[in-house]
């Protein structure tokens, strides 16, 4: 047939099944491990050097000691069970002291308080991690921050729920003047009305207020933070306010008013340029500096702050990206539907920006929650170094050195991937391109 | 693509003004794109602009709904001048449809929503009648099955129907076509043609830059030769291409018919 010019396939071929030895175990260790000399000598060298790691780790894991009162009797206690010269964990220290890890100095008898407030920190987010739930529990979103400073600190109820009101304040106003002014312009109106509302009305109306309706808690001061509390709430905090912030400053760059461009671009160069320990000796000594002398500004919303601004610099320019990596197309096919610029920034862009630069955005909230622990710098608690301090300050448990770590380590680890999962999880689900 | 299967009892050109563009210059920096351009457009009518690349074709159909700025001269569309004035701008961008090469679709959003949303959000048209409305046009675009489909499932002449379809649901006055079927297969480019057909059969008003020969001689009622920016030449496609008067469009039109 070969050799003849014309030719008709009659029948077309059915596939088949590939040759056996091109498929199960055999073909998967010769590919992957001893697919070459070099290739075979590193897998050797490597499983080596894990199973004397795992020679070593082991045995300390399984004599890991959990009833002791102190480090020393931990050390009795493992000579005598595994022989003189045998090594363990101490975890008695974990048994003893969990609590200062998750709550600091927090009161014990209103460890109730962070714990509610930590539970219902998941109801809060749930509507904005997944988008099948009832669309009425934003509403519980929106009053949570409230709620959970209340929790937290205490005091009157009056001040958070006037200090929500500023928000609505800030609503009024802009949907008030919108239609009249613009988006930008009331925007800025509503917020000035809204800080006006925030630093002169807010002190004033809320202990009226209590004063006729005397209901709070106990209050609860900065300093008694610590743990895995105090990183939470920063790094919630900071996370969900940095996102808006950072998607205004992405915009405010790449906007054509050069007053917006020049101040966002400013803005994220000096952030970004500065480390986060300079920030944060900024927020704990500088700005007491530059504030009246008696206001009272609380050093955890201080820090808040400035992390905040941090994670913004970083997650503006993230978003950037994303920005950079819409063709030009959808902007058009938006404007030439006849779309305002917001419009199409919210309905858009912003969707499509924001789905590519997701991997961007979590790396940076990651980031950000293991950097709360960089608050030890400013006196703060963090659950490594200044709540380990305080644990091996005890003689009961001078020269415990691996275990507060391990510790520490494990619940950063278990938040941290418990995000890294979801942002793939919300990947995969938003993937629509079918590329 | 025959002539007398082609309906012609609804393509009347009206004595009403859709476009009215006088003396417009556009520099892209230092580079003259469009040199005095003038045209009346009258409703009704089916225009085709054609010329060689770099012509300024595009540029010139891309100005009349402002996706690029004219630094000099007049456009007039629909009765609303094009200044920088945005309540203008988009005043005339929802009156006028667009159709691009590359369809532009967005793609996190199912063919139904991509044509429901600028209804729905520029219209303030309620929800469901937007849904109706979208239906309706993806029947006569004759994809309604895929209404639910992401645009990345879709074939490239799907997803340029269901662009069309996304400009139709605007209401368009007027409709705007920069080269429907370049980015297309040669399978898929009659099924554009066909709809774009079936559109000057209802009698709206078109611009169409392409360089599809065939589609210009069948519904187009004036073909517009430009070359570096100006028009060079236009007339009815009949003697347009049987009897073209510049060496440019003589030149042109031998090597686009030439094989």
């Amino acid at each position: 047939m070969t050799d003849q010019l014309t030719f008709v396939r009659n029948q077309m071929l059915p596939p088949q099944e590939p040759p056996i030895r091109e498929a199960g175990v055999v073909k998967w260790l010769r590919e992957n491990l001893f697919s070459g000399p070099l290739n075979t000598i590193l897998s050797v060298v490597g499983f080596a050097i894990i199973l004397w790691l795992a020679a070593n780790i082991i045995p300390w894991l399984l004599h890991s000691v959990w009833n002791a009162n102190s480090l020393g009797e931990c050390r009795q206690i493992i000579a005598a069970t595994w022989g003189e010269g045998a090594t363990g964990a101490c975890w008695a220290m974990v048994r003893e002291r969990w609590h200062q890890y998750l709550f600091g100095f927090y009161p014990m008898d209103m460890y109730w308080r962070p714990t509610s407030a930590f539970f219902l920190m998941f109801v809060a987010l749930a509507p904005v991690l997944y988008n099948n739930l009832p669309r009425k529990m934003i509403w519980f979103t929106a009053v949570y921050p409230a709620l959970a400073f209340w929790l937290l600190w205490g005091g009157s109820v009056w001040s958070p729920v006037v200090a929500m009101l500023g928000f609505v304040v800030m609503g009024g106003v802009f949907t008030l003047l919108k239609d009249r002014l613009g988006v930008p312009l009331s925007a800025g109106i509503g917020f000035v009305a809204a800080a006006f509302w925030w630093l002169v009305l807010q002190g004033p109306l809320a202990s009226a207020i209590h004063s006729v309706l005397p209901i709070g808690l106990t209050s609860v001061d900065s300093d008694q933070f610590g743990g895995f509390l105090l990183s939470i709430v920063i790094g919630v905090t900071a996370i969900s306010a940095s996102l808006p912030m950072g998607i205004l400053l992405a915009l405010g760059r790449q906007s054509d008013m050069l007053l917006v461009r020049t101040l966002s671009v400013g803005f994220i160069e000096f952030i970004r340029g500065v480390p986060l320990i300079t920030l944060l000796f900024t927020a704990s000594l500088l700005l007491q500096y530059f504030l009246p002398p008696e206001t009272n500004f609380d050093i955890i919303l201080r820090v808040i702050i400035l992390v905040t601004f941090f994670a913004a610099a970083y997650i503006a320019e993230v978003i950037r990206g994303g920005l950079a990596a819409l063709p030009r197309g959808q902007y058009e096919a938006a404007d030439a539907l006849g779309l305002d610029y917001w419009q199409a920034q919210r309905l858009i862009v912003m969707p499509q920006a924001l789905k590519i630069s997701i991997p961007g955005i979590v790396s940076s909230f990651i980031g950000l929650f293991k950097d709360t622990t960089l608050v030890a710098f400013v006196g703060l608690m963090d659950p490594l170094k200044g709540i380990t301090q305080v644990v091996r300050s005890d003689i009961n448990w001078k020269g415990i050195y691996w275990e507060p770590y391990l510790f520490a380590g494990a619940i950063f680890f278990l938040i941290c991937f418990g995000m890294s999962r979801y942002s793939m999880w919300l990947e995969r689900k938003l993937k629509t391109d079918h590329r | 693509m025959s002539e007398s299967a082609i309906d012609r009892s609804k393509m009347t050109i009206s004595d009403e003004v859709a476009v009215q563009i006088t003396n417009m210059n556009k520099w892209y920096g230092q580079f003259h794109v469009l040199r005095d351009v003038n045209m009346t457009v009258m409703k009704g009518e089916r225009i085709v602009i054609c010329g060689p690349s770099g012509s300024g074709k595009s540029t010139l159909i891309r100005c009349i709904n402002r996706l690029e700025e004219h630094q000099a001269g007049q456009i007039i569309v629909d009765g609303t001048e094009l200044t920088n004035d945005l309540k203008n701008i988009d005043k005339v961008r929802s009156e006028v449809g667009m159709v691009f090469q590359h369809f532009n679709l967005f793609p996190h959003l199912t063919i139904l929503e991509n044509c429901t949303l600028a209804p729905i959000w520029v219209r303030k048209v309620p929800k469901k009648e937007a849904e109706e409305t979208a239906m309706h046009f993806l029947h006569k675009v004759k994809i309604p099955e895929q209404a639910n489909k992401y645009p990345g499932q879709l074939s490239g002449g799907q997803q340029q129907r269901v662009a069309i379809a996304r400009s139709l649901c605007m209401k368009p006055r007027i409709m705007l076509f920069d080269e429907p079927t370049s980015a297309l297969d040669p399978e898929m480019i009659k099924e554009v043609l066909d709809t774009m057909i079936s559109l000057a059969e209802e009698g709206m008003t078109m611009l169409c830059v392409t360089h599809e020969m065939g589609f210009a001689q069948a519904v187009a009622n004036r073909v517009v030769f430009m070359d570096q920016g100006q028009i060079v030449e236009q007339n009815e496609p009949v003697e347009f291409f049987r009897n073209p008067q510049s060496e440019r469009t003589k030149l042109f039109l031998s090597q686009i018919l030439g094989h």
